[in-house]
């Protein structure tokens, strides 16, 4: 109630209010889930650890593999890194603000589903906002740690137009991550038990970009390049901050695509969501 | 036994309820499996050989590693017993006239013998059809590397029960999930064949008990010389070794827990 008074009297004109509401909505509800967590110390410190440890170990199977291969693709262990910590971060992220719509089937299983559908808040916001988990940072800081690392120790002519272009290329990863963590948790419309299946593009969509794609070979790097755009997230990212041509022979102007493939991709991403609701049904009581 | 040997029965039974769930599991299973492989195979591209390893037993301990994931449940989830003692809910386990682990473990196997027959033998058919595997002609390997299998799922059973009779002092058995659950399939060489770590800590970790789900029983199906003792039989040794040892810890805690314990209710 002292909500609404107060957005009327300083709030924005009313266009703006509605756009920034679902964004408000969605920082209340994870503040929520924070504090909830935050009840038990002990246990968010021992998840939080347990994140962070298996960061570091995919982030040191990484510089295994670098350090017995000397190069893959032409990328040294920093280089390696750098892809790395791109893919680590754009999914860290994305898992931090969306990884509970993976748990679609089991809120359509258990009912609580049709309880988010009659609140008078988008149920996408509920979904994604659901058991939000501040562990979850320990991916992203280690990701970030490493990022910083990597980009002082690669040989990166920093000119102003990369230095403008990392935070949009971050940006872009992360909404790439975004949508395609939806996509896949909206696949549970269709199939309840699938949660595991949409670990298989979800996870394994990170655990493919961690490492320089082009040592998959081409055809795998033309579908994740125009199928399932996961090589915006830190293959074409890496290629643009290194200024190297595509050990693939892909055209270079894609390098510069990561925004607009983000946006078309969280389109699509929207529409699944909006189909996958319009056909939900309820598994009654 | 007859009780045992129902017990299994019915954790058979249980989880050959989930169709749906096994075939995305296969799936995911041999989407990993392939990610890994391809990754190791561009490894050995630029290295042909790593500690006495080629590309083909890299990539085959992959599918290995992929195939015992479930049996094992490596990462989870939990026992049901972690719950129950949570909950209180093991007053009634423990009311049985059969001892906790001896239930639990008929239990756990029934669920096991599901998964290898249903999760492994698909997951690494298809990492056969996908990759050059190494695999044995010699008929007495493969009964040798199902016995190890079965170790290994005993070895993974045990610690998981480890995991779960903790709470009767911890309460909430989640933390220790929340560690173990990344740092067990690492110390496998489920992430990565221990053979490529430095060979120090790989003589180390290949000793420790979660070698034995998946390193141990890669090398038998492999037919390594690394192997403690120097083959296969030495592998099967050091297995039986940490199952028997594991499980009478797992009986001996259970004992100490079962004269502690109070169980609410009214």
């Amino acid at each position: 109630m002292a909500d609404t008074l107060s957005t009327r009297r300083w709030g924005l004109p009313a266009p703006l209010r509605d756009l920034a509401r679902e964004p408000r909505t969605y920082a209340r509800l994870a503040w929520t889930w924070t504090r909830a967590v935050a009840q038990y110390p002990m246990a968010l410190s021992l998840f939080t650890l347990g994140v962070t440890l298996a960061s570091l170990a995919e982030m040191g199977a990484v510089v295994v593999v670098f350090a017995h291969a000397g190069t893959l693709a032409g990328f040294t262990v920093y280089e390696g890194l750098l892809v790395y910590a791109l893919a680590a971060f754009s999914f860290g992220a994305a898992q931090l603000l969306t990884g509970s719509v993976d748990r679609l089937g089991e809120h359509i299983r258990t009912g609580s589903f049709d309880t988010m559908l009659v609140r008078p808040v988008s149920p996408l916001v509920q979904l994604a906002a659901d058991q939000f988990s501040p562990r979850r940072f320990g991916r992203i800081v280690p990701a970030l740690v490493v990022l910083v690392v990597a980009l002082v120790m690669c040989d990166i002519d920093w000119t102003l137009e990369r230095i403008l272009m990392l935070p949009v290329l971050l940006a872009s990863g992360v909404v790439i991550c975004t949508s395609v963590w939806l996509i896949a948790g909206c696949l549970q419309f269709f199939a309840t038990d699938a949660r595991e299946a949409a670990n298989s593009v979800t996870y394994g969509g990170q655990a493919l970009t961690e490492y320089p794609i082009a040592i998959y070979g081409r055809g795998l790097v033309r579908s994740v390049t125009y199928v399932v755009p996961l090589a915006f997230v830190s293959w074409q990212p890496a290629l643009h901050l290194l200024d190297r041509p595509d050990p693939t022979g892909l055209p270079g102007f894609l390098r510069f695509l990561g925004p607009v493939v983000a946006v078309a991709l969280a389109l699509v991403a929207a529409q699944v969501w909006r189909f996958g609701l319009r056909r939900y049904r309820s598994t009654g009581s | 036994m007859r009780v045992h040997c129902a017990v299994y029965a019915l954790g058979l039974r249980r989880y050959s309820t989930y169709r749906a769930a096994t075939v995305a599991g296969v799936f995911t299973n041999a989407v990993f499996g392939a990610i890994n492989a391809m990754v190791l195979l561009a490894l050995f591209a630029a290295r042909p050989e790593i500690n006495g390893y080629d590309a083909t037993d890299a990539v085959t301990q992959v599918f290995v590693a992929q195939a015992l994931l479930a049996p094992l449940a490596i990462m989870g989830p939990a026992l049901d017993l972690s719950e129950r003692i949570r909950t209180g809910a093991v007053g009634v386990d423990l009311l049985r006239p059969v001892p906790l682990l001896g239930w639990t473990l008929a239990q756990d196997m029934g669920r096991a013998t599901f998964d290898l027959a249903f999760r492994s033998a698909p997951t690494f058919a298809v990492g056969a059809l996908l990759f050059t595997l190494a695999l044995p002609g010699d008929p007495v390997r493969w009964l040798l590397t199902l016995l190890s299998f079965a170790l290994a799922v005993v070895v993974g059973f045990a610690l998981r029960y480890l995991y779960s009779v903790v709470g009767f002092w911890l309460m909430d058995t989640r933390g220790v999930w929340a560690v173990m659950g990344p740092a067990g399939p690492v110390l496998a060489g489920m992430l990565l064949p221990l053979t490529l770590f430095p060979t120090g800590v790989a003589d180390v970790l290949r000793y420790l008990p979660w070698a034995s789900m998946v390193q141990i029983p890669a090398e038998v199906f492999l037919g390594k010389d690394s192997l403690p003792g120097g083959g296969v039989f030495g592998g099967l040794a050091l297995q039986a070794g940490w199952a028997v040892a594991l499980l009478s810890l797992a009986a001996w805690l259970t004992g100490r827990a079962t004269r502690r314990v109070v169980v609410q209710g009214g």
